[in-house]
């Protein structure tokens, strides 16, 4: 493994990265208030929770469309790319790692280089995330808060409940892989080595 | 061959449809208007904008105009909840007089307790206990006597709607329509008091979705004291007490469950384990709407993601 430091997160990459982050725990928190409304008690007051909620699913919304751009007219694109052939086999190898090689100080079978930032495991669920999670949420997000354009009726259940049902199960899956995906941040060659890269760029 | 299928299929699909438009034909009870031959002396000249009469001092006929305030829609009081009266049954028989007599305008009108109050037939519906509930409202303590039933409830056209009309958004913009006759419209406003109506679109400028909460609730939902034992809320409340709090509808234990939704929630959670299922039907009210599987579900794949990672952590730890 070269120990060479690479520097694999440019700028705007960085300043996306952690404004996503934030967006996401204000989305999770006050999406859980919404939910979870209470007379007795709630989280966030539910008319702030709901402006709270829109405002950064907007400024999430903006931030998701200058990823998707810039992406596509950077190198970043390169390191979003599956191979389908042997994708399987390789993704069973990161996840034999996960489960078994990590505890017997195995060394990762795909390090991190200056052409593959993401291993298998990584690649598949970043690209789920962003290019089929994110447009789902957002549509459904928008669906909502716009509900005239829902359809009113869907088999007897009205519409506006079933775009709403996509949205919170999206939502939780989103939310499940933030943790998961914090948790492997600490894969790093120390726990908090990872955390510090997305600072400074260098891996 | 082939045309002859299609010819064997469209000829079976019209005739099932002739069999269940007869078989819900046969469901609706035909009515008999008992009255609508006495009623007519009334309404060829009410039922219209213009009337004729014969002047009998200057030997001429006459169409003059019907003062559109008494002028009764013929077909909505045959659809009326008082379809099968006479209009004599409230009004005194000497209006078969014309002209009218004119000290039958001091004529005292009939309240809705004068024929309802006492009455068996409609125990259910508690007239007394209506009354009592409107003698409390803002309506009742801040006008004086002019304001009636008849106000709100116009017994030429008013008809039950939230108990025998299945479509909730049809029974919402019925009722909102009740408040809004006075409420947004200044003529009818100001026969009772002598300022101008405020702008319900600016008191209510607070209400975020303003549109889509006034076509999925009604007025009363947070204008009314809403009690257990009344089909109806009629205590409406001074507007200091008018529900502002979003949760008080946008949670599990929404008051839409004791007034708008009150005739279709039979338990809180029905077997697809959805909270407040009789919502789902006709809207979606976040905070309301939960599903006990889901929550279920969500809980326990969260827990066990917690404790994977949790056990993983340990792991790597000892084996560090």
């Amino acid at each position: 493994m070269s120990e060479e430091k690479l520097y694999l997160y440019p700028l705007w990459l960085r300043i996306w990265h952690w404004t996503n982050a934030f967006l996401f725990l204000v989305l999770i928190f006050t999406g859980l208030s919404l939910q979870y409304a209470g007379i007795e008690s709630t989280l966030i007051r539910f008319d702030i929770a709901v402006s709270l909620h829109n405002i950064a699913g907007i400024i999430l919304t903006i931030s998701f469309v200058f990823f998707v751009f810039a992406n596509r007219f950077t190198s970043n694109s390169n390191y979003y790319r599956i191979k389908r052939k042997g994708f399987i086999k390789r993704l069973l190898k990161q996840f034999r790692y996960y489960t078994y090689g990590v505890f017997i100080h195995e060394p990762t079978p795909f390090p991190v280089s200056q052409k593959r930032k993401f291993n298998p495991l990584q690649k598949l669920s970043y690209v789920m995330v962003m290019y089929l999670m994110m447009p789902v949420i957002i549509i459904t997000g928008f669906a909502l808060l716009f509900p005239e354009v829902n359809l009113e009726n869907v088999f007897g259940i009205a519409g506006i409940y079933l775009t709403d049902l996509l949205h919170i199960v999206t939502g939780f899956v989103l939310s499940v892989f933030m943790i998961v995906h914090i948790y492997f941040c600490t894969f790093g060659k120390t726990v908090w080595s990872n955390f510090k890269s997305m600072f400074t760029g260098w891996h | 061959m082939i045309a002859n299928k299609y010819l064997l299929l469209i000829s079976f699909l019209v005739c099932s449809y002739g069999i269940v438009a007869y078989a819900q034909d046969e469901g609706e009870e035909e009515r008999v208007y008992d009255y609508a031959g006495e009623n007519h002396q009334c309404i060829k000249c009410h039922g219209h904008k213009t009337f004729h009469y014969y002047n009998e001092n200057l030997d001429r006929e006459f169409r003059d105009r019907m003062n559109p305030y008494f002028i009764i829609d013929s077909v909505e009081y045959y659809s009326s909840n008082h379809w099968n009266f006479s209009c004599f049954d409230c009004h005194s028989y000497d209006y078969s007089n014309f002209p009218h007599p004119a000290e039958l305008r001091l004529e005292p009108k009939p309240g809705c307790l004068d024929c309802h109050g006492g009455d068996d037939t409609y125990e259910d519906r508690s007239w007394e206990r209506i009354d009592e509930e409107f003698q409390k409202s803002v309506h009742s303590t801040k006008h004086s006597e002019d304001f009636t039933c008849s106000m709100c409830h116009n017994p030429h056209s008013y008809k039950i709607n939230a108990r025998t009309n299945d479509n909730i958004k049809q029974t919402i913009q019925y009722d909102n329509g009740i408040c809004l006759s006075c409420h947004a419209d200044i003529n009818k406003y100001q026969l009772i008091v002598d300022f101008v109506n405020p702008n319900v679109l600016e008191t209510h400028a607070w209400l975020p979705n303003q549109a889509l909460h006034w076509q999925n609730v009604r007025c009363i939902e947070c204008h009314a004291e809403i009690k257990e034992d009344m089909l109806i809320a009629h205590n409406i409340q001074p507007k200091e007490k008018a529900v502002k709090r979003c949760v008080e509808c946008h949670s599990e234990n929404s008051i839409l469950l004791a007034s708008l939704y009150k005739y279709q929630v039979k338990e809180n959670r029905n077997k697809l384990g959805f909270f407040n299922a009789a919502i789902l039907n006709n809207s979606y009210i976040i905070g309301a709407n939960r599903n006990y599987y889901l929550n279920l579900i969500s809980l326990v794949i969260f827990g066990m993601v917690v404790i994977v990672i949790g056990i993983h952590a340990t792991i790597r730890f000892i084996r560090k």
